[in-house]
């Protein structure tokens, strides 16, 4: 390999960026010390311990964490530090949203447009912004700019703010408003990371019957092992060392649990396969990437109870054989991250990881990964890559994880609800769980309620329950205004409307209506909410979040964005059935045609929303409801500034 | 040279392709399965020489029991499996892939066959609307864009890149196949002076932050221009003779030769037209080079020639 890189100098910043993550150039091996992530993380052997280009996007986050962006010279310093050729950190580093390679302002206020906000607010959140503070991109020291959905739905509107500095980094404000964005631009330059730190309002969380994967939230200090183990904690993992792996494995699949990630897999199968694959090592991953527009479950659970992933994913450990395991972050979500590695610490500190796990002779540890705003790295095999340094692309399966995962070695990876179940599935016996829900969708599920809906919040039901008795929960309609449409599943998922209020929340009555559970999101549009609007800026979403690996959905979502702006101006090329006929042969490619589940599902929103009506026609344009709504919203149409 | 032939004993599967029974060695793909049973399958993405990248797509084909279509150039064969390769849902799937890359990139010097599948396809790149203006690809960051004025379709037109004397780099024209990238990187040259950058229709073949080739670990092997099947990357020679319209493939003389560079023995083959040679492309098939030649090999010509 020839590796040339750029023979201009990095500034000193850029040099102590990169080193705080590498260390310092001369005391180490391979031109590089011994950090603090490389000593507890022993990669898969000597092979991949040499090539630590897995430190890669750890390194580009310190980059853009104190010096703001990523220039030509820090890229060719890193490049040596990590023997990476600077075209392939380049690639890397460019298909991330939260990495810049321009001179950034010092704050940077990704601010949520998304369809929850949006049809929370009644209209585009980021209007006021743009009227007030200037056009997205504009300002000196603090600038502002549309995010996609932020993970804080419950509370309507959101920011993450990305403060660069020698101690720099990101805080989430939600709810925000134009008075917190007024607060941002005072403080200007005086602006640290700590102004951020308000405790993020909970929303409060409810069920039916007695909560389970929400009992310790809200309830238990989220920095406390000790008050985690006195409300039942660790007792999972205890019972998992007396069962064994097979033991645990018999009790997931007695248990019937199935994913809650999206594909509904069985999960106590994906355990067993990795378990008894010969190869090592084997590698265990908790999927917190969590960026499906409308979701927030993941990230509540994280803030709240993040012990219990520590527990849940050590669990899986030492069943999978796995002694090193990976939580992969959503990049956005800086409180979760601080509480996880809080939370690691301390069970490191007590012997619940490490070396000898409970005093069981098993070992396991855990690392924090952070994502760096891409939706499509919470795609498993997209998501393997992101450790390792690589693009986020999908890979092609077969090979499948549990054959040739991370490193490719034996990977488990579940979705963190997924996890989470699992200990209930340990504490309550498999049986007992299996008693929960329906025959074939057991135990509880997790629902994002947000939206034109009275209580927003995350509610916690048996599998089965009815949509309307989720809404019922919730409180209905906000201002007891008429259902027009849910959007059920997320941007993958599809519309579902009031004569579907009996519709029961499983996997198979979700299937049966021709819908998806997805990731648990249900947000609530009444008759202000234009849902032209909604679904063009999901189109939006997948053309902004494609990989852009095949043509299908790179061209695809760029193709449907396009025929929904048009539909929204009013300007149809040729006729409407032309726009429709274009729709409908874009889904079947996409859908047929395309590598991964991102462009297999680019279109199913938007083919709902046309066999139910909300497009084109009285509701294209000009909508009933939005005279009453406030502004006009055009979906699509509102002047963006790219970065 | 007398070519030894390994003897491999390789089991035999069958399957059906179009209603025909087919039998293929096991390993075999797909694709090759069609090819041996005479059946057309378009590619665009696929290379014998390197590792398939199953990008495109446009080798997609219907398998009985799987739920999306499957890409040929990749997929092994498997015994009793029964392939459509010309069913409806191939065709829609197909045609609009060709019409998603026509409408979007500029074809003009692909090969003569993505033409003949486009027009036998019934593609209609016209229908998504009149090209939107250029606009910036290079520094377009992900997750923002400016979405074309209703009415217009987005393409990845842009400037010609001309930053060294050997060849051009016209990325209006890139398909975004991987095969340059690939050549470059694991497959063959082992350089890495290119990637793909950027994501979604902002994906673009890149050298990091688009520094100029000659600020990059570019060794003008020229291995990427041998395998890019749109034209997009081309020799300063015939990019130039295009440009005034005298590039004449008519009048061209291919005439193979060895290297005289060095002792490993690469084939050349020199295409000259009015008694200057205007490109110089290697054998696929050569079992030294299997395409793949050096900067001297590539474009010593130019020496020879005393320059273009
Ligand atoms: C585009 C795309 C994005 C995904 N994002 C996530 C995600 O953020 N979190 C998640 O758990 N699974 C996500 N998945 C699903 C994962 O690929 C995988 O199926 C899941 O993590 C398996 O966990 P489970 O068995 O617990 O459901 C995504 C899939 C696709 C196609
Ligand atoms: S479907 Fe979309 S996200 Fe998935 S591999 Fe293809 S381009 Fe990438
Ligand atoms: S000429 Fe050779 S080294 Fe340069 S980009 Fe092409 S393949 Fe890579
Ligand atoms: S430049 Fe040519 S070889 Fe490279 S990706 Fe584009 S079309 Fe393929
Ligand atoms: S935070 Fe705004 S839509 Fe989720
Ligand atoms: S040729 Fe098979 S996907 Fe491109």
């Amino acid at each position: 390999m020839d590796l040339r890189t750029t023979e201009a100098p990095p500034s000193t910043a850029e040099r102590v960026a990169v080193d705080s993550v590498l260390g310092p150039p001369e005391s180490g091996w391979f031109g590089g010390g011994r950090t603090a992530l490389d000593g507890h993380v022993a990669i898969g052997g000597l092979s991949l311990a040499r090539s630590r280009r897995h430190l890669l996007l750890p390194v580009l986050h310190a980059l853009q964490e104190q010096v703001g962006w990523i220039s030509l010279a820090a890229l060719g310093y890193l490049c040596t530090r990590l023997d990476l050729p600077p075209a392939e950190a380049y690639a890397v580093a460019s298909a991330y949203a939260l990495f810049s390679f321009e001179p950034e302002a010092r704050v940077v206020v990704h601010v949520c447009d998304d369809v929850a906000c949006q049809a929370a607010s009644g209209g585009d959140p980021t209007e006021e912004l743009a009227a007030r503070f200037g056009p997205a991109g504009s300002g000196t020291t603090v600038t502002w700019r549309p995010s996609p959905c932020l993970g804080h739905c419950e509370h309507g509107s959101a920011a993450l703010v990305q403060v660069a500095g020698e101690r720099g980094g990101c805080g989430s404000l939600a709810p925000f408003t134009a008075r917190d964005m007024e607060r941002l631009v005072a403080l200007g330059s005086d602006l640290e990371l700590g102004d951020l730190t308000t405790p993020l309002a909970l929303v409060p969380q409810a069920g039916t019957g007695p909560t389970r994967l929400l009992r310790r939230v809200g309830r238990v200090d989220p920095a406390s092992i000790d008050a985690y183990r006195a409300s039942g904690g660790y007792r999972a993992l205890r019972r998992a060392l007396e069962l064994g792996p097979m033991g645990v494995i018999a009790e997931l699949k007695e248990s019937k649990l199935l994913g809650r990630g999206g594909a509904a897999f069985p999960t106590g199968a994906k355990w067993e396969a990795v378990a008894r694959n010969p190869l090592r090592p084997h590698y265990f991953v908790a999927n917190a990437d969590e960026s499906e527009p409308g979701t927030f479950k993941d990230r509540v659970l994280l803030d709240h109870d993040p012990y219990a992933l520590v527990e849940a994913l050590t669990v899986a450990g030492v069943t999978t054989g796995a002694e090193k395991g990976f939580v992969y972050l959503r990049g956005e979500y800086p409180t979760a991250a601080a509480r996880l590695e809080h939370a690691a610490a301390e069970a490191r500190a007590r012997g619940l990881l490490g070396d000898d796990v409970m005093g069981s002779g098993l070992r396991f540890d855990l690392e924090v990964r952070r994502g760096a705003g891409a939706y499509i790295a919470g795609e498993e095999t997209a998501l393997f890559n992101s450790i390792e340094g690589r693009r986020p692309e999908p890979r092609n399966k077969p090979p499948y994880p549990v054959d040739r995962g991370l490193f490719d070695k034996p990977t488990g990876v579940n979705n963190v609800e997924t996890l989470l179940s699992t200990l209930e599935v340990l504490t309550l016996g498999g049986a007992a769980y299996a008693e929960l829900g329906t025959p074939s969708s057991t135990g509880t599920r997790l629902f994002c309620l947000s939206g034109r809906v009275e209580r927003p919040g995350l509610y916690e039901v048996a599998m089965g329950t009815t949509l309307g008795a989720l809404l019922d929960l919730g409180g209905g309609v906000a201002g007891g205004r008429p259902l027009e449409a849910v959007i059920l599943g997320g941007a993958a998922g599809s519309f579902v409307g009031p004569e579907d209020l009996g519709l029961p929340l499983s996997f198979e009555g979700a299937r049966e209506a021709g819908a998806t559970l997805g990731s648990g999101v249900v947000v609530v549009l009444d008759d202000t909410v234009d849902p032209g609007a909604v679904v063009a800026r999901v189109a939006r979403f997948f053309r902004d979040e494609s990989c852009g690996q095949c043509v299908p959905c790179r061209v695809g979502t760029q193709r449907q964005e396009e025929v929904l702006g048009r539909l929204a101006a009013d300007r149809p090329l040729g006729s409407l059935e032309a726009e429709l006929a274009l729709l409908a042969d874009l889904d079947a490619v996409m859908r047929d045609a395309s590598i991964c589940g991102l462009g297999q599902t680019a279109s199913s929103l938007v083919t709902s929303a046309v066999r139910r009506g909300l497009l084109g026609g009285e509701h294209g344009n000009g909508h009933a409801g939005s005279g009453g709504g406030g502004n006009g919203h055009g979906g699509g149409g509102s002047a963006r500034q790219g970065r | 040279m007398t070519a030894v032939t390994p003897v491999t004993l390789r089991r035999q599967v069958e399957l059906t392709i179009d209603g025909q029974a087919v039998t293929a060695g096991e390993g075999a793909t797909i694709l090759e399965a069609c090819r041996a049973a005479g059946i057309e399958v378009p590619t665009l993405c696929y290379l014998e020489t390197l590792a398939p990248v199953n990008v495109c797509r446009v080798c997609v084909v219907e398998v009985e029991g799987s739920r999306a279509l499957v890409p040929s150039c990749s997929r092994p064969v498997a015994a009793a499996m029964v392939v459509h390769t010309a069913s409806e849902r191939v065709r829609t799937s197909r045609r609009m892939v060709l019409e998603l890359l026509a409408s979007s990139v500029d074809l003009s010097t692909a090969g003569r066959d993505v033409h003949r599948w486009i027009e036998e396809h019934g593609a209609r790149p016209e229908r998504h609307g009149p090209a939107a203006p250029p606009a910036e690809r290079d520094h377009a960051h992900a997750g923002h864009h400016e979405p074309p004025e209703a009415g217009l379709a987005a393409t990845v037109a842009q400037a010609v890149k001309r930053d060294n004397d050997q060849y051009v780099r016209d990325y209006a024209k890139c398909i975004l196949c991987y095969k340059c990238v690939e050549a470059c990187g694991e497959e063959a040259q082992n350089t890495f002076a290119i990637a793909v950058a950027g994501r979604g229709f902002d994906a673009r073949i890149s050298t990091e932050l688009d520094v100029a080739l000659p600020d990059s670990a570019c060794v003008y092997c020229g291995n990427c221009i041998g395998v890019c099947p749109t034209g997009a990357l081309m020799f300063v020679s015939e990019h130039d003779l295009r440009a005034r319209g005298e590039w004449d493939e008519s009048r061209q003389e291919v005439t193979r030769t060895v290297c005289p560079y060095c002792g490993v023995g690469c084939n050349l083959d020199l295409h000259v037209q009015d008694n200057r040679i205007v490109k110089v492309t290697s054998p696929l098939d050569h079992d030294v080079t299997s395409g793949n030649l050096c900067v001297k090999g590539r474009f010593g010509f130019e020496f020879a020639q005393g320059g273009s």
